[in-house]
């Protein structure tokens, strides 16, 4: 080897290692932005807790008001939107890498829709309990774990049907895309059925229902989360690299070695039940789980080594920026927080976009 | 030694034959060309090899071992694959790009001599510069090279390339060729390559299998099966075969109409 053929390795070895580290320091900068968001989410609310309170608060010497606000009501809400922002916007990465398409969201799968038309029935039909909703003069919340556990029946059920369906023909993206769109479409007319037939206060519950609010959940509720996605998240980033071989078509993913059913087949379900479980508990939040990993993938590439721990940091980091900014833009008032991550995302979606833009 | 053998192999799509008891052999160090007309089952056949489709009967084994009795990986392993056409639907690098091909040889952490083995394939195409830019926007041939390459990083013996030069400018196809030749020479590997360039099939490769309906109409060296018998009854082209310093050329004498 001469001395040319060494500067160029070196050269080559060198670009590459800086390009990896430009893709890890995104991620670290994402990182330390969440940090920063989940600190002043801790903080902010209808009455400010500042960070000498919060930690006081934490090591067991703070006042006893603080204390009730931490524990029970700011860190289970910040920790849900950052649980549930990395699960839906991983449900999204590997959706969208499975099926090959940039379409694919828990949302446009027919998950959110068949966890609506779960909560809808227990809500309308059941009618177990009676939860007042505050804010809402005579609307009703039934028993929030009846419904919680309809909503997860109804998505778990969807799940079902769209593999089985997608497994009869099977198991391609495209048998997968379209039994989900149908299945959507189905779960959403039974809905409006539902609906239709119900008393106002009813309809009225069911579409608070499905705005999203972090505010639900209870401290136990964010440990189920947690404990659904986690496992996920590991056996999403065992995959990494047959997802990214995935990427080059079917015939090429077989040929190195990838059992691309079973691959579609798991990721699939893995991906589905952690929206479930979210959704379950959240109620419907669109928008994360599809835009959260272009809004990577713009940054970084396709590369799913990098791809699916950034894309579900940057979910977080863009739900719970979304929940933070709905309590506090017009306190004491609560906006829905889908309404949130929509008109934040969106401006910034186009944005990327427009400047991917061919000449 | 024979690497890949073939006995009376049969595919159907749902309603369609398409190989009907093909059979042959591939020995270490050969190159081996497959002929025929759209739809003669060349293709198919390559992808029935590594069993991207399951035949239907007959035998196909690999290394002294039956294929449908591998797992997939162990037959990554051992065959490379290069389709018709690769692209990507999200933009990958050049350099990860090849590194799928370190894939059947990675542990669930990765695969510690990966980069080095990407770095020393994309060297012996000459591609290195390509290393960080997006696949989908470099030329069709430089797309060639890197499935090539990638190919390389999968340390396979045996490469299935089904139409390496399809698209590709004469100069492209010819550094096509010469980087298979090449490897095939230097690292004792063989390969089969599905081809409807004549002229190419019989410059490049020791042995061609040419291919009418499924089935085999001709196999040996390019002098024994191009010939214009053998031309005209599976293209029904009226064809003249020219040889000048031990190659053959093949030329259509007029047009079909």
């Amino acid at each position: 080897m001469n001395r040319d053929d060494i500067a160029r390795d070196d050269d080559f070895t060198g670009r590459y290692a800086r390009y990896k580290r430009g893709k890890m320091l995104f991620g670290l900068f994402l990182a330390a932005a969440l940090l920063a968001v989940a600190v002043y989410s801790i903080c902010a609310g209808s009455v400010y807790v500042s960070v000498g309170q919060i930690l006081r608060a934490l090591s067991g010497h703070g006042d006893r008001m603080n204390e009730i606000i931490l524990w029970n009501i700011r860190l289970p809400r910040v920790f849900a939107a950052i649980i549930a922002g990395m699960s839906l916007a991983l449900a999204g990465c590997v959706m969208q890498c499975l099926l090959r398409n940039p379409l694919a969201s828990p949302f446009t799968m027919g998950i959110s829709q068949a966890a609506g038309f779960g909560a809808a029935f227990a809500l309308i039909v059941l009618a177990p309990g009676n939860v007042h909703i505050a804010g809402i003069p005579g609307a009703v919340l039934n028993n929030p774990y009846t419904v919680t556990l309809f909503a997860f029946a109804g998505s778990v059920i969807g799940i079902i049907v769209i593999l089985s369906l997608a497994k009869f023909a099977g198991l391609s993206p495209q048998a997968m895309i379209l039994s989900g769109v149908a299945m959507g479409t189905l779960f959403n007319a039974a809905t409006m059925l539902l609906q239709y037939f119900a008393e106002d206060i009813k309809v009225a519950s069911v579409i608070f229902w499905t705005f999203g609010d972090m505010g639900r959940v209870a401290k136990a509720d964010v440990m189920v989360m947690l404990l659904v996605a986690v496992p996920a998240f590991f056996y999403f980033m065992r995959n990494r690299r047959a997802y990214n071989i995935l990427a080059g078509g079917e015939d090429t993913a077989k040929s190195l070695g990838v059992r691309t059913g079973r691959l579609r087949f798991a990721g699939m379900l893995a991906a589905s039940i952690i929206t479930s479980v979210c959704v379950a508990f959240l109620g419907i939040i669109g928008f994360v789980g599809l835009v959260a990993p272009h809004m990577v993938r713009a940054v970084i590439g396709n590369d799913n080594r990098y791809l699916i721990p950034i894309s579900a940091v940057f979910g977080a980091l863009l739900l719970l920026g979304a929940d933070t900014l709905s309590r506090t833009i017009m306190p004491p008032a609560v906006l829905p927080v889908g309404i949130l991550t929509s008109f934040m995302g969106v401006p910034l979606f186009i944005c990327l976009i427009l400047k991917k833009r061919r000449p | 030694m024979m690497n890949l053998v073939l006995q009376a192999v049969e595919f159907s799509y749902p309603s369609v034959p398409v190989l009907k008891g093909v059979s042959l052999g591939l020995k270490s160090g050969e190159m081996l060309a497959i002929a025929g007309r759209n739809g003669s089952g060349k293709s198919t056949l390559i992808r029935c090899m590594n069993r991207i489709l399951k035949c239907r009967r007959g035998h196909i084994v690999l290394c002294g071992e039956e294929v449908k009795n591998l797992r997939r990986m162990d037959i990554a392993r051992k065959m490379a694959y290069h389709p018709q056409k690769t692209s990507y639907n999200f933009p990958i690098t050049v350099f990860e790009a090849v590194l799928m091909g370190r894939y059947p040889h990675s542990e669930w952490d990765g695969d510690k001599d990966g980069e080095g083995h990407v770095h020393e394939a994309l060297k012996m195409l000459g591609i290195e510069d390509l290393a960080l830019r997006d696949f989908n926007e470099i030329s069709g041939g430089q797309q060639q090279k890197v499935v090539i390459a990638r190919a390389i990083a999968q340390e396979a013996k045996i490469l299935l390339l089904d139409e390496p030069t399809s698209d590709l400018d004469i100069r492209c196809q010819l550094e096509v060729m010469d980087t298979i030749r090449r490897l095939v020479k230097e690292r004792g590997i063989s390969a089969v390559v599905a081809i409807h360039d004549l002229n190419l099939a019989s410059r490049y490769c020791d042995r061609i299998v040419m291919l009418n309906k499924g089935v085999i109409c001709g196999a040996g060296t390019p002098r024994e099966v191009l010939t214009p018998e053998n031309i005209a009854s599976v293209y029904g082209v009226d064809a003249s075969v020219h040889e000048s310093g031990g190659i053959l050329h093949i030329i259509p004498r007029k047009p079909i109409q």
